[in-house]
């Protein structure tokens, strides 16, 4: 993965410094609310329901257990003993006192970590494909790619006042693990006569009015990748609505002119700018590829498994991939657990990640968007190991991509943006289908606790929307969403219900489909070939 | 290195980084300055397009941008725009500009600045010299890391 | 009744207007009636409270008890982690909050 050299410490150690010095100034009365607001945001540092909230960048959802343990620490020295992890990658801790953020920040840039852009109106973290580095359908790893964007992003100083938020993915695959075209912009890699380069899609994104992202240019060598982006991030900025924080988003301005339109915008600005020198080096790309080569895997690894214990098979075979290596496979550790906090993990649970990466994954794991965290490298032969230490922690739920591995935000019960709160709701559908999973299957179940979409519930196979119905929570339910690359954003059912009854219509749904399901279908396969009105029926009928 | 030496227009302090003599034309409008072939002085709003300078950058000796509000960046794009183009003449960033803004601002090409509060001359020292190594290349010409890792 | 609330600016703590100073406690919230806005002002000004704002609230025998749910989970504590509140080892602050 990548190293910091002395350049990278310095402007780290310098943002924590002028952080530091901004903190100071807000304590001490010389800098208003206003004024710090956004400085704050450019950190992480949020004023929650309860407390500061501090997220913290995990650089296209890489870490290694010298990264882990530091956040286990601030969660023990800083906060109250856990962390949650984001559907961009990310962790947040949630009762972090303004007085010691600067000290934080002092001690994660020991480790090379920081909050840079994680908030605000600028570009923020770089995520990529959890199985990158791994995965056999990948074209090239597409994190040097993401490191590149990461630098190039980093206090770039025409972009750190935009409209709003700007989110970037970066795939190398057909299979499309990053949810890359509900981006602001996605980047697939691809290999073009022996040559790299970007197919680039713009203006999808979530919220309040969710869009699927157009490809707006079919191929950019990787040579001139940055300057692209320069370019078409100046459109937006220049370009983009300020008039209503609702409609401020990429995607906005490309549904208004048209993204053939915004297409035509980049290329121009582009044709002013590309031969300026804004483009690294090969030599630059380079560096930093070789960093992501792959590790020295066990050549003479046993491909075979022992799959007598039949909890164990159980696991193995939701939660572990093929890996391009042989003898070795993918691990999903499963932050999920049925009736528990999704996406949360205690301090305890984190050291023991860190450890489990460091013996047994080549010391690398990686935040997925749906917020479990992945072991790339392990040995075959060391996953009853690695199983066993999962289980004893709470971390070994066999449920990847089943009904219980929910996305939710953090909800009403964290966010002070929330209508409803979404965690419990996720507990109680992970206890109403306990025992369920295999059988229903694939179902992809996104929870938001309110239209800001956090939880990504337009990409749910079932979402669910809480809003707030004359003071109380109430919950919409949606169908047919994908992040995937055949992405679709779900549709509202109907009329809302409340906590026990969105429940039971999704237990409504789900019997529909295994009523009518087809041999092989997921739930969304069925949900697409009878369509919304059956599942309307049994709802509400 | 600048000192407020209050010489803007409307007596607010003015930081400025240039050798040579403020210019003493008040600045027009993007519009006016269209109608004109002589102002060697014009403002640009927010929303007004630095393009439309480009045919006249011979003769302009200072383009002050607007910021309304700090949070509007559309200010940075304008100046790096315009550097990019060849201006030389002064650039001044007029409005909401607060010190920690400054160093963002530079490096798109401002070289002088007319906040609405006044910024403390040894608080934008600081500010200025606090990221010596940027990433990305800019209108300041400073290399960016990229280059010196590779020459 | 009004209530006055904001959070404590190094610690983030949520607070909660007294009638002469600031508490952690909503039970020890006063109501501000029609006042609301200049006691705001004046605490602001005075940096003894950051991001202050009026809420709604019931009077109660246990103390005043805020309207919206979402303030009511902000005066005690997630609900789904009742170690963490205010009140962590009453069982009846689930059904205050709800």
């Amino acid at each position: 993965m990548y190293r910091y050299d002395e350049y990278d410490q310095a402007n780290v150690d310098a943002r924590v410094e002028e952080f530091r010095d901004q903190v100071a100034r807000r304590l001490s009365g010389a800098m208003t609310e206003d004024q710090f607001k956004p400085l704050r945001l450019m950190n992480g540092l949020y004023l929650q329901l309860h407390a500061y909230m501090l997220r913290v960048a995990v650089p296209y959802g890489t870490l290694d257990s010298r990264q882990l343990r530091m956040l286990g620490h601030v969660a023990r020295k800083y906060d109250r003993g856990y962390g949650h992890f984001t559907t961009r990658q990310n962790i947040q801790f949630n009762w972090i006192k303004l007085a010691d953020a600067p000290d934080i920040l002092a001690e994660l840039a020991t480790v090379e970590m920081h909050a840079i852009q994680t908030s605000g109106n600028c570009i923020r973290n770089i995520s990529s494909d959890q199985y990158a580095g791994a995965a056999a359908d990948e074209a090239v790893d597409p994190r040097p790619v993401a490191e590149l964007i990461r630098q190039w992003s980093t206090f770039h100083p025409e972009f750190s006042y935009l409209p709003r938020k700007f989110k970037i993915a970066v795939i190398a695959a057909d299979e499309d693990r990053a949810a890359m075209r509900l981006h602001d912009i996605g980047i697939k890699l691809v290999r073009r006569d022996g040559v790299i380069g970007a197919e680039v899609h713009a203006g999808g994104g979530m919220g309040r009015t969710p869009m699927i992202a157009s490809k707006i240019k079919e191929f950019v060598p990787l040579a001139q990748l940055m300057g692209y982006l320069e370019a078409a991030l100046r459109v937006y900025n220049r370009y983009g609505r300020r008039d209503n924080i609702y409609k401020a988003r990429i995607k906005i301005l490309l549904h208004e002119i048209g993204a053939e339109a915004y297409a035509a915008q980049v290329e121009a600005e582009w044709a002013a700018i590309r031969d300026t020198g804004i483009d690294p080096p090969a030599a630059e790309i380079d560096r930093i590829a070789a960093m992501f080569a792959p590790p020295p895997f066990d050549t003479a690894a046993p491909d075979a498994v022992d799959r007598s214990d039949p909890d164990f098979a159980v696991w193995l075979d939701q939660n572990v991939a093929a890996h391009k290596a042989p003898g070795h496979a993918i691990v999903t550790v499963s932050l999920k657990p049925v009736g528990g906090i999704p996406g949360d993990a205690s301090a305890d649970q984190i050291d023991l990640i860190a450890d489990l990466a460091q013996r047994f994954s080549h010391d690398e794991a990686r935040v997925t968007h749906a917020q479990n965290i992945v072991l790339p490298h392990v040995r075959k032969a060391d996953l009853h190991t690695v199983w066993s230490a999962l289980r004893e922690a709470g971390l070994a739920e066999p449920n990847l991509d089943l009904v219980s591995d929910i996305i939710a935000c953090p909800g009403l019960d964290y966010c002070s943006l929330a209508n409803a709160r979404s965690i419990p709701l996720a507990q109680k559908i992970g206890q109403r289908f306990a025992g369920r999973e295999r059988e229903l299957g694939e179902l992809k179940l996104k929870i938001s606790g309110c239209i800001n979409a956090c939880g990504h519930h337009h990409a749910g196979h079932i979402g669910i929307l809480g809003v707030d119905r004359k003071g109380t929570e109430n919950f919409q339910l949606l169908l047919g969403g994908s992040g995937a690359e055949d992405t679709s954003l779900a549709k509202i059912t109907g009329p809302g219900f409340d906590e026990d009854g969105v429940v039971d219509a999704i237990e409504r749904v789900t019997d529909h489909y295994l009523r009518t399901r087809d041999p092989g279908e997921r739930f969304l396969d069925t949900y697409r070939r009878i369509g919304m009105q059956p599942f309307k029926d049994v709802i509400y009928g | 290195m600048a000192d407020p030496d209050g010489n803007g227009a409307s007596g607010e302090t003015l930081l400025r980084f240039r050798d040579d003599e403020v210019h003493d034309e008040p600045a027009v409008t993007l519009d006016a300055f269209a109608a004109q072939d002589d102002a060697t002085a014009v403002r640009l709003e927010a929303g007004d397009d630095a393009r439309a300078l480009l045919p006249a950058l011979d003769r302009l000796r200072l383009i002050e941008v607007s910021f309304p509000s700090f949070r509007d960046g559309r200010g940075y794009s304008a100046a790096a725009i315009l550097r990019e183009a060849g201006y030389r003449g002064e650039l001044r960033a007029a409005g909401d500009v607060l010190v920690d803004q400054l160093a963002s601002m530079r490096r798109c090409g401002f070289d002088s600045f007319a906040p609405e509060a006044p910024i403390d001359a040894d608080t934008a020292r600081a500010a200025l010299a606090r990221y010596p190594l940027p990433y990305q290349a800019a209108a300041d010409g400073v290399a960016p890391v990229w280059r010196r890792r590779h020459g | 009744m009004r209530l006055l609330t904001g959070n404590d600016l190094a610690s983030g703590d949520v607070i909660w207007w007294t009638g002469t100073g600031w508490s952690r406690h909503v039970e020890d919230a006063a109501d501000v009636g029609d006042g609301g806005e200049a006691i705001l002002r004046a605490e602001e000004g005075a940096r003894r409270v950051n991001v202050p704002y009026l809420i709604d609230a019931v009077p109660t025998p246990d103390g005043p008890r805020p309207a919206h749910i979402k303030d009511r989970i902000r005066a005690l504590g997630p609900t789904v982690r009742p170690d963490l509140t205010l009140r962590p080892a009453d069982p009846a602050a689930g059904s205050w909050v709800i």
